[in-house]
């Protein structure tokens, strides 16, 4: 087992290295000196050019700079945003839990209405039901996520006033954030009326990211059942006499759900990279806005850094995966 | 090897019975599986119809696209209150007929499918190739590299290249394909490694047959049907995530008529005339499901293994 984990973590770390590699390139593949962009239309003399380059190292050769740069990822030091000039790390960590606390529930949309969706069609193949799952999970599939956005702000906030615009919170309210997550952080606070607020300000923003992936779990469930559903041990269940439910929820869905499971967690990728357009729609302050916000204003230590934060998250959670589905699976630990 | 002299057999086989009735061809088995899907076929007359009308724009439009009606700014749809009869779709905020738009924004996403796919095709293609046949070394570092590319949110990525490369179409279309290669590339190279030890590759490599001739002429014949089904589903792809690009202002400017690109620059009418947001979003709507419906048609139609 502890092989098994051993292996998968050491052929993530050329991965990790390859990522640092093509984020440090990123600086300086755009257009322009990070220097003279820095200082911007006014510029300086050129000793003053030289010596601020000998400052910030950009007069070593590449190799020497990128192992500074990686010994300063390590220790966590992704360097100073452009236009704040706060730390990049700082930065990101502040801003992470609001998309984390987006992307969790909308990973819990997709799985509530996604699971049993898939479910049901696959116990019920051909049926109305089945095809209306089916038709529903392909548009899902194919939709342009700003657009879908815009199109529920319309109706529900402009429309119906149910639901507000933009945002996390209603102004009349403010949490001291412990957590960063609004909705653990107003309970924790005791503030009923801003739990209710932050809630209503995740619903449409949740349903939107939520879309794709409950797309892809209702999908990935159904072909899953069916193909736990023909095999035999499905027919000795019901052959024993057990109950049509029973051998449904316990047998078939055992054995389906670990697929299941897997797409679950490689759909990781997809939110954070929804989590950019969901996030400037709905003006959502966290990590995917801060991104094109930085691109916008030239930034690039920020959205270097950012890049690189995302991406580290994304491979560990795709190495938890993996670990997790050969704990579940003895055939994928034992067959490498 | 088949002597059959010592077995026995007599020399001369008797005369086999006329067959009774020839297999279909391959494409004749493959239309008629394809053809009971109605899903599919309804992808693929959409798609038609859209590639037609993007052809054809200048016939089929009603107006220039980027022609602005200064006395018809935000004309609802016809069917709408103040509608006009000479602006179906209705009208966005300078006058521009909104249909007319549509119709050469399909023909720019056509182009962005048909650009992108083939770019990401051809490239992913000699990398997964390359990868699969030579194994090894080789193999080990195309895919690492792959790797790195798939550890990126493909949205993300391709909002990064756009933001190295600077905003733009060309630059929308070169970032996409960037993302997309990796898809090719392990398609490919699990198609090969299956594909370079069975017998006839074998065969054709003892008969002297060199490694190119053996990866385009032998084997990749043989690797084909992922591939067609992939590169449909990559339309789609590249459609949606070039809109995404031009709605963050990354893609196509305006005043290209690309659909992200129209919807991101009407948002400010998004509660006075729906219709200018409405629209794009229909049709990328349209184009992407039509193109997912048509890929997941011929996947059934031609993987035997899940035909019912």
């Amino acid at each position: 087992m502890l092989r098994f984990i051993l292996t998968r973590v050491s052929l993530v770390i050329p991965t990790f290295l390859g990522v640092t590699f093509l984020t440090f390139l990123l600086i300086r593949l755009v257009p322009g000196d990070p220097i003279e962009v820095r200082v911007g239309e006014r510029g300086i003399p050129p000793e003053r050019l030289l010596e601020l380059r000998h400052e910030l190292g950009l007069d070593r050769p590449l190799w020497q700079q990128f192992l500074d740069y990686i010994g300063g990822v390590l220790q966590g030091d992704l360097g100073v945003s452009l236009v704040t000039r706060n730390s990049v790390f700082s930065e990101f960590v502040t801003l992470f839990p609001a998309t984390l606390e987006l992307a969790a529930l909308a990973m819990l949309f997709a799985t509530v209405v996604g699971l049993p969706a898939g479910i049901i069609a696959a116990v019920r193949r051909g049926s109305v039901f089945d095809h209306g799952v089916m038709g529903i999970s392909l548009t899902g599939y194919s939709m342009p996520i700003f657009w879908w956005g815009l199109l529920l702000i319309l109706f529900f906030s402009v429309g119906l006033g149910w639901t507000p615009v933009s945002g996390r919170l209603d102004l009349l309210y403010y949490v001291e954030p412990v957590t960063g997550f609004m909705l653990i952080d107003t309970l924790m606070a005791g503030e009923y009326g801003a739990f209710w607020s932050a809630l209503h300000h995740l619903i449409l923003p949740m349903i939107v990211l939520g879309t794709v992936p409950l797309a892809v779990v209702a999908r990935m469930t159904r072909s899953a059942m069916l193909e736990v559903l023909g095999e035999d041990y499905i027919r000795t269940a019901k052959a024993k006499g057990l109950a049509g439910k029973r051998v449904i929820g316990l047998h078939a869905l055992r054995n389906a759900l670990i697929p299941v499971v897997t797409v679950i967690g490689l759909q990781v990728g997809t939110l954070l990279g929804g989590a950019i357009l969901t996030e400037t729609i709905f003006s959502w302050p966290g990590v995917g806005k801060w991104l094109i916000e930085s691109i916008n204003r030239r930034d690039y230590p920020a959205l270097q850094g950012g890049v690189l934060l995302i991406a580290t998250t994304v491979m560990t959670v795709n190495l938890l995966v993996d670990v997790l589905y050969g704990v579940l699976n003895p055939r994928i630990r034992h067959s490498r | 090897m088949t002597t059959p002299t010592t077995t026995g057999l007599p020399e001369t086989l008797p005369a086999a019975s006329p067959p009774v009735s020839q297999p279909p061809h391959p494409l004749v088995e493959f239309w008629y599986h394809f053809r009971q899907n109605k899903g599919a076929m309804a992808g693929l007359a959409v798609i038609l119809l859209i590639a037609v009308v993007a052809l054809f724009a200048e016939l089929v439009a009603p107006h220039d696209p980027n022609i602005q009606y200064r006395d018809a700014i935000l004309v609802p749809p016809v069917w709408q209150e103040g509608g006009r009869w000479a602006f179906l779709l209705g009208t966005d905020d300078i006058g521009r007929d909104m249909l007319s738009r549509l119709i050469f924004g399909a023909r720019l996403s056509m182009m962005i499918g048909l650009i992108v796919v083939t770019l990401s095709l051809a490239v992913g293609l000699a990398l997964g190739m390359v990868a699969g046949f030579f194994g090894g070394v080789t193999d080990a570092l195309v895919m690492r590299f792959m790797d790195i590319l798939l550890s990126l949110p493909s949205l993300l990525l391709a909002v990064v290249v756009a933001a190295i490369l600077g905003p733009g179409l060309v630059n929308a279309m070169l970032a996409v394909s960037i993302v997309v290669i990796p898809h090719y590339a392990r398609l490919t190279r699990a198609a090969v490694m299956a594909e370079t030890n069975k017998d006839y590759v074998v065969a054709s490599r003892v008969a002297g047959a060199g490694p190119l001739r053996l990866m385009l002429v032998v084997i990749l014949p043989n690797c084909v049907a992922p591939l067609i089904v992939q590169a449909t589903l990559g339309f789609s792809t590249a459609i949606l995530d070039a809109a995404a690009l031009g709605f963050l202002g990354l893609g196509a400017q305006p005043p290209t008529p690309e659909w992200g690109t129209m919807l991101a620059s009407s948002l400010q009418f998004l509660q006075r005339a729906p219709w200018v947001v409405t629209w794009p979003g229909v049709a990328i709507l349209v184009t992407v499901l039509a193109f997912n419906l048509l890929g997941d048609g011929l996947r059934d139609a031609l993987d035997p293994k899940l035909k019912r």
